[in-house]
C-alpha cells in the first residue's frame, strides 16, 4: 500500500475526527439546528434528546450516570472548573490542594492562581518512571486538605498515575479527588467507580471527536461533589456551566465515546503493537537512545524518546514529512525544554533531544516502518554533524566539561 | 515555524562539514554554547601563518536548523578572509543573509562567537609557538 504523505503521528496533540463521529454529527448543523434548552417545540426537543443521549454515551465510557456529566468547552475548562470550582465551595471547609509536577499548564495554571487568593498547594514531584510516589501523597495531606488532582495519564510520556490507589486514598481521608482523564479516557479503561474519582476532565477531540467539546464528570452519590460554577449565565447544566449547548460537538463527542468503548479493547491492542514496532525498529539501529517515563505503566500509542547529541527541532526539521512534537526548548513558546522531562530527572541536554510519537486510530504499518527508516536516517546524518556525538564517542564525558554558556 | 529557503539549503546541504586537526598549530578550534542550551558549535579553521589567510574552515554543530544553518555559513564567509577581516563578521549579517526570525537571533550571536573563539584558540597557540615568547617565559 502506498503510503500517504505527510504522516499524522502526534495524536496526543488532537486527533482527526472519525469518519462514523463526523456522519453523526451532520444532521445537527441544520436539519436538527435547535437550541437544546428550547423547552416549548419540537426543535428544541429533538436538540435535547440528541444531547440526552451523547450524556448517556460518555457517561458508559468511564462507568458514569448520565446525570453526572456536564458539558463544557473542552479539558482547559474543565480542569478550571473542577478546581476552582471546588476550591470556592470548599473554602470553609480548608485551603489545601495537592497536585503534581508534571500537571498538564490547565491544571498547574488554575493552581498557580488560586495561590494568589491564599489557597497553598503542594505540587509533588515525579519518581524517575514519571509517577508520583505514594507516600509523598500521603505525607502531603492535612486537615486543610480538599482537593488532590493528579492527571489519569501524562500527555507527554503518557505514563499512567497510580489513579486507583490515589482514589483509595483521597476517599479514605474524605479529600475529593480530580483527574485530568484526556489523554486516557477512551484509550484505556477508566472507571470512576472502581478508581474512585469525584471529578474527571474529559475532551471529545483526543479521541476521534470534535475540537471544542469537553466534558467534567461530577461525582452526584458518596459524595455528593457541589461545585461554584466560573461561567455564570442562564442556568445550563445544572447551574454548573451556563451557556447553549454545543449539540452538533456533543453528538460528535457521545458518537465518538461509544466508538472507543466498543473498540478499545483491539484497537489499544494493535497500537501497542505499532508502538513496540516503531522502539524495536528504532533501538535496533541506533545507540544512545532513550525512552522517557516508564515503558509499563503507560498508554499503549504513546512512545517519547531521546536521541542523545540531536537537537529535537533539527530532527523535526530533518522529517518534516512527519507530524510529531519535540520537548526540545527551540519548539516550544518559552524556549525551556520540556518541564515534565525535567521533574522525571532527564537532564535538559537531553531533554532537547526527545521525540513524542503518538499513534492513532489511522496510522498503520507501513507508516511506522517509514517513520522509523526516515528517523533512523536522519538521525544518523545530523549526529554526522554533531560535534557532541563525535566528542563522546571520542571519550569525552560531555558532562565534565566547561561549557562557556551564553 | 517556517525557516526561509536559505536556512533549509543549509541544513540540508551543510557546507564544510567535518573536523580539522586540533593539534595542528596552524588550526584554531571554537567550541561555544552548552548542551543544556540546546546550542553547540565547533568551528575550526586552518589559518596560513605568513599571509593570514584562512584557508579551510569546517564545522559541526547541534542544535536548531538555524544553528546549523549559521555555523555552515559562517564557514562559507571566513574562507578566503584574513583573519581581520572574519573578526570583522557580525552577527547581524548572519540574521539578515538567513532571514533569522527574532528568536533565533542567538543562532547567528553563537556564529559569531565561535569565528571569535576559533581565532582566539589560533592567536594563543601563536603565542606558544612562537620562540620570542619562549625565551621571555625562560627569563621569568
Amino acid at each position: 500500500m502506498a503510503i500517504k504523505l505527510p504522516i499524522y503521528m502526534d495524536n496526543h496533540a488532537t486527533t482527526p475526527v472519525d469518519p462514523r463521529v463526523v456522519e453523526a454529527m451532520l444532521p445537527y448543523f441544520n436539519d436538527k439546528f435547535g437550541n437544546a434548552a428550547s423547552r416549548n417545540h419540537s426543535f428544541g426537543w429533538t436538540a435535547e434528546e440528541a444531547v440526552e443521549n451523547a450524556r448517556g454515551q460518555i457517561a458508559r465510557l468511564v462507568n458514569a450516570t448520565p446525570k453526572e456529566i456536564i458539558f463544557t468547552s473542552g479539558a482547559t475548562e474543565s480542569n478550571n472548573l473542577a478546581i476552582k470550582g471546588v476550591a470556592e465551595m470548599y473554602r470553609e471547609k480548608g485551603n489545601h490542594i495537592i497536585t503534581q509536577v508534571i500537571e498538564h499548564k490547565a491544571v498547574l495554571d488554575t493552581c498557580k492562581r488560586l495561590e494568589k487568593y491564599g489557597f497553598e498547594v503542594t505540587y509533588l514531584p515525579v519518581e524517575k518512571d514519571g509517577r508520583i510516589n505514594l507516600d509523598d501523597l500521603r505525607r502531603a495531606i492535612t486537615p486543610k486538605t480538599i482537593l488532590i488532582s493528579i492527571m489519569y495519564a501524562n500527555n507527554e510520556i503518557g505514563v499512567v498515575q497510580p489513579i486507583a490507589e490515589i482514589g483509595k486514598i483521597a476517599k479514605e481521608k474524605g479529600i475529593l479527588f480530580h483527574s485530568d482523564g484526556v489523554q486516557a479516557a477512551g484509550k484505556i479503561p477508566v472507571d470512576v467507580q472502581k478508581d474512585n474519582i469525584d471529578l474527571l476532565s474529559l475532551t471529545a477531540h483526543k479521541f476521534y471527536g470534535p475540537k471544542g467539546c469537553g466534558a467534567l464528570y461530577v461525582r452526584r452519590k458518596n459524595p455528593r461533589v457541589q461545585l461554584s460554577a466560573i461561567i455564570d449565565g442562564g442556568g445550563h447544566e445544572r447551574g454548573m456551566r451556563s451557556g447553549t449547548l454545543n449539540v452538533p460537538g456533543i453528538v460528535g463527542f457521545g458518537k465518538a465515546s461509544e466508538l472507543c468503548q466498543n473498540e478499545m479493547a483491539a484497537e489499544s491492542e494493535r497500537l501497542r503493537r505499532l508502538r513496540d514496532r516503531l522502539k524495536d525498529g528504532i533501538f535496533a539501529k541506533l545507540d544512545e537512545v532513550y525512552v522517557n517515563g516508564s515503558l509499563t505503566q503507560r498508554l499503549p500509542h504513546n512512545l517519547n524518546v531521546s536521541f542523545a547529541f540531536v537537537e529535537g527541532e533539527s530532527l523535526l526539521m530533518g522529517i518534516n514529512d512527519i507530524a510529531v512534537s519535540s520537548g526540545s526548548a527551540c519548539t516550544s513558546a518559552t524556549l525551556e525544554p520540556s518541564y515534565v522531562l525535567k521533574a522525571l530527572g532527564v537532564g535538559e541536554d537531553l531533554a532537547h533531544t526527545s521525540i513524542r510519537f503518538g499513534l492513532g486510530r489511522f496510522n498503520t504499518e507501513e507508516e511506522v516502518d517509514y517513520v522509523t527508516s526516515r528517523v533512523v536516517e536522519t538521525v544518523n546524518r545530523l549526529r554526522e554533524l554533531s560535534p557532541l556525538y563525535e566528542m563522546a564517542k571520542e571519550g569525552v564525558d560531555l558532562s565534565k566539561m566547561n561549557w562557556k554558556a551564553e | 515555524m517556517a525557516y526561509s529557503d536559505k536556512v533549509i539549503d543549509h541544513y540540508n546541504h551543510p557546507r564544510n562539514v567535518g573536523s580539522l586537526p586540533k593539534d595542528d598549530p596552524n588550526v584554531g578550534t571554537g567550541l561555544v554554547g552548552a548542551p543544556e542550551c540546546g546550542d553547540v558549535m565547533k568551528l575550526q579553521m586552518k589559518i596560513n601563518p605568513q599571509t593570514q589567510v584562512i584557508e579551510e574552515a569546517k564545522f559541526k554543530t547541534f542544535g536548531c536548523g538555524s544553528a546549523i544553518a549559521s555555523s555552515s555559513l559562517a564557514t562559507e564567509w571566513v574562507k578566503g578572509k584574513t583573519v581581520d577581516e572574519a573578526l570583522a563578521i557580525k552577527n547581524t549579517e548572519i540574521v539578515r543573509e538567513l532571514s533569522l526570525p527574532p528568536v533565533k537571533i542567538h543562532c547567528s550571536v553563537l556564529a559569531e562567537d565561535a569565528i571569535k573563539a576559533a581565532i582566539g584558540d589560533w592567536k594563543k597557540k601563536k603565542v606558544v609557538d612562537s620562540p620570542a615568547t619562549q625565551t621571555a617565559a625562560a627569563h621569568d
